[in-house]
């Protein structure tokens, strides 16, 4: 899996920074997929994209213990007014996309295997 | 050094915040960031326990040269049978904090991989404690 440049995943999976645009240069190295909070504090990487349709508070404090790259949440669902502003203050993005999780899933992953 | 912070049951709003504060602390003492990110899931998982669980708890930490020691104390409905607990996949969380995606019975399971040595008493209709060590040279 190669590493790339969060902006370019923004656009080229054609993601709504609902936060955070300041903070696109940062590298992806990989992602994880799941809306179970302790399964990704168990199985997620720092450098990871986190697709998630969770949109409160909590998944910011997840983000930010792992050190996660971005979070993307899918089908166009809105975080709580919270989390946007702790993302800015964690530097950790949140990016919005229609698609589903599986649709985003594996357009992310050919992105990052190609 | 010595720290402890307060750890409201219920308040999921504020759940992993004192984990938040010990990181940074782990972080100024510059431990290898391999060790803080390990600590970092046990003591999130042992902090959102008492959130998700019981009613009010302190997380009590010490770290020294070959240490970090924390102590997360609880009043609470305690646990049952500590063992299956224990085992993962085991919850007794509610739908409502099901919902919000905690509740998969992975926490202690998480705090077991991310430390090196987890002791959970309990004593059921009073509390829970739940001690976790990481050696910092190993
Ligand atoms: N501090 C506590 N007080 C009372 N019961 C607890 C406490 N911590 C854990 N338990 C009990 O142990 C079970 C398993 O805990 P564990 O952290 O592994 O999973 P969970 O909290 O249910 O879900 P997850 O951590 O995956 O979100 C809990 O469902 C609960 O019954
Ligand atoms: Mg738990």
């Amino acid at each position: 899996m190669k590493t790339l440049i969060l902006e370019d995943v923004v656009k080229q999976l054609e993601l709504k920074p609902l936060s955070g645009q300041a903070l696109l240069q940062k590298e992806v190295t990989g992602a994880y997929c799941s809306d179970l909070l302790s399964d990704v504090m168990g199985h997620s990487d720092e450098g990871q994209v986190w697709i998630t349709l969770q949109t409160h508070k909590n998944i910011m404090a997840v983000a930010a213990l792992k050190d996660l790259a971005a979070i993307i949440l899918v089908k166009g669902l809105v975080p709580e007014a919270e989390v946007l502003s702790l993302s800015e203050k964690e530097g950790i993005p949140v990016l919005s996309t229609t698609l589903s999780a599986f649709e985003i899933a594996g357009r992310l992953y050919q992105l990052l295997e190609a | 050094m010595e720290f402890s912070y307060i750890i409201e049951g219920g308040d999921f709003s504020k759940a992993g915040s004192a984990s938040s504060e010990v990181k940074k602390i782990l972080k100024q003492l510059n431990l290898a960031p391999e060790k803080i990110k390990k600590i970092a899931v046990a003591m999130y998982e042992a902090e959102v326990n008492i959130v998700a669980h019981a009613y009010k708890g302190v997380m009590e930490g010490k770290i020294d040269a070959e240490k970090v020691f924390l102590r997360f104390r609880d009043e609470g409905p305690g646990i049952e049978d500590v063992d299956k607990a224990m085992q993962e996949g085991f919850s007794t969380a509610s739908e409502e904090v099901r919902q919000m995606g905690f509740g998969a019975g992975m926490g202690l399971p998480n705090i077991r991989k991310n430390s090196d040595s987890l002791k959970v008493s309990s004593e059921v209709g009073k509390g829970t404690t739940v001690e976790i060590t990481s050696y910092i040279n190993n």
